[in-house]
């Protein structure tokens, strides 16, 4: 992996347990705050945390438009879960303001407040796949619609829980808060 | 205190429940979480970006300005902000209290705080928070206190800080308290560690814990007189993993401005050309009360067994 240089976008959320995981998965991360430091990076995990905070702190340095003109331009993939599939997706009529990297509409807190919050599993269908993980789900956003250049890499039950759009994957869990080191060991790779 | 991967994730093998209550905790990292006492409030509060909101009837100071009892929000002034949010919403309840916690766990709030700031309705016995699905947050001035609470079943400890004074001492006090009871810990050899445990007043096990991983087993904020970008800042750079705000936001000359620049103070902790830019044109941060100066009726921080 001589030419990944990944990152964690360290502005706010589960930082250090996605700084772990990708450290398990081989590799050697730094943490990504201000636009100059995204200089060299090629692979980004935007992590979970509250999805407004992230739109409103990426806002103060132009980090909302810098993050998708890499990302569009073909040289950064991202990996964002639960906050960061919000933002990485779409939804015209729910704040904050979306990148519209994958095409797949996605709501916000979908299970209901912290108390719905639960640990299940979910089976990989490709991407790190196949087989089946832990998926800890707090708080968690929902795909409610899935365009049709999305690829499913997830599901609980029937719900699809993990899509894939180019160098683009949105996940609703937190395999962060697993010792499970395979989403980023594969994120790695693409 | 350690690189980030050098101790191993908190919260496995742990229950679900326990650790869906941890992970909360996790996700607020980084974040500002502010007091609001009205729906307009907790709107100015989420447009700053909070990462959550805590419902009360009054702020801290106000509190202490009031003086009587302070007892759990109205029912209607946590529905009235739960109303208006899609960021996470905490409430208080008193000490001991867990009638008004299991109320508010009805409500779906999102964490309960169990705090020193409202008046303690039992002067022994904190809640027993393993029995609840909702996560709790509780005040610790020291190490003994913060693993009591976590064997109490607590997912977020604070400092207690002297809330509504705008005097961050306490707070600093605290978290430097903390911090070097886990160093001495971690260097301790294991034939220390019960008499430790003892002399904290702490459980064993959370003791051998903490001794070998070098940090709490739960997300460890700071609370209790930050009233500016600079005191959030300075609480972060003591190890602080989040920062709670209360009288400091809504008693300053123009919140909103307030609250965003200690947001972006507190994702910038570690850059003073950042902090100097949150801290610019900010007009009169809250009047203060000099914490030492206060009678021992008066110290919040003393309520907590």
């Amino acid at each position: 992996m001589a030419t990944v240089q990944a990152a964690v976008l360290a502005l706010q959320g589960s930082v250090e347990p996605h700084l772990r995981s990708l450290h398990a998965a081989g590799a050697e991360p730094i943490e990504v705050r201000k636009p100059a430091e995204l200089d060299g990076i090629t692979h980004l995990v935007i992590p979970g945390g509250e999805s407004t905070t992230l739109h409103h702190l990426l806002k103060i340095h132009g980090l909302d438009q810098q993050i998708p003109e890499r990302v569009r331009a073909g040289s950064l993939a991202l990996l964002g879960t639960c906050a960061g599939a919000i933002l990485m997706g779409k939804n015209p009529e729910q704040a904050p303001p979306r990148f519209e990297l994958i095409d797949v509409d996605v709501d916000r807190n979908a299970y209901g407040r912290q108390i719905h919050s639960f640990v299940g599993e979910i089976e990989w269908q490709s991407g790190p796949g196949p087989g089946t993980g832990e998926g800890v789900f707090i708080r968690a956003p929902k795909f409610v619609r899935i365009g049709e250049g999305v690829n499913v890499i997830a599901r609980r039950e029937d719900e699809v829980v993990a899509v894939q759009q180019d160098r683009c994957v949105a996940c609703c869990f937190h395999p962060e808060l697993t010792t499970d080191p395979r989403l980023h060991r594969w994120f790695l790779g693409i | 205190m350690n690189d980030g991967y050098s101790s191993p994730l908190r919260g496995t093998g742990l229950s679900e429940a326990h650790r869906t209550r941890i992970g909360l905790a996790e996700m607020l990292r980084g974040g500002v979480i502010m007091d609001v006492t009205t729906a307009e409030e907790a709107h100015v509060a989420q447009e700053a970006g909070a990462v959550a909101v805590m419902a009360l009837e009054r702020v801290p100071s106000d509190i202490r300005r009031d003086g009587g009892v302070a007892r759990m929000s109205p029912v209607e002034k946590v529905e009235e902000i739960q109303k208006v949010c899609s960021i996470p919403v905490m409430a208080k309840a008193r000490i001991g209290h867990f009638v008004e916690a299991e109320i508010l766990e009805s409500l779906e709030v999102d964490f309960i705080d169990e705090s020193e700031v409202l008046t303690p309705a039992d002067h022994a016995y904190h809640i027993d928070k393993n029995r609840f699905n909702v996560p709790f947050v509780c005040g610790a001035t020291n190490l003994g206190e913060a693993l009591r609470r976590i064997g109490e079943g607590a997912a977020m400890l604070r400092t207690k800080g002297e809330a509504g004074t705008g005097d961050i001492t306490e707070a600093v006090r605290h978290l430097r308290a903390i911090h070097s009871e886990i160093r001495r810990l971690t260097t301790a050899p294991e034939e220390e560690w019960m008499t430790l445990a003892k002399d904290h007043g702490a459980p064993y096990s959370l003791v051998c814990q903490v001794a070998k991983e070098g940090r709490l087993p739960v997300p460890n904020f700071a609370a209790g007189g930050i009233a500016t970008p600079a005191d959030a800042a300075l609480a972060m750079r003591l190890g602080a993993e989040a920062v709670f705000v209360g009288s400091g936001i809504f008693k300053s000359k123009d919140p909103l401005r307030t609250a965003k620049a200690i947001v972006h103070a507190t994702a910038h902790f570690e850059d003073a050309a950042e902090l100097a830019n949150a801290s610019r044109n900010l007009g009169e941060a809250m009047p203060g009360i000099d914490a030492s100066k206060l009678s021992e009726a008066e110290r919040l921080q003393d309520r907590g067994w």
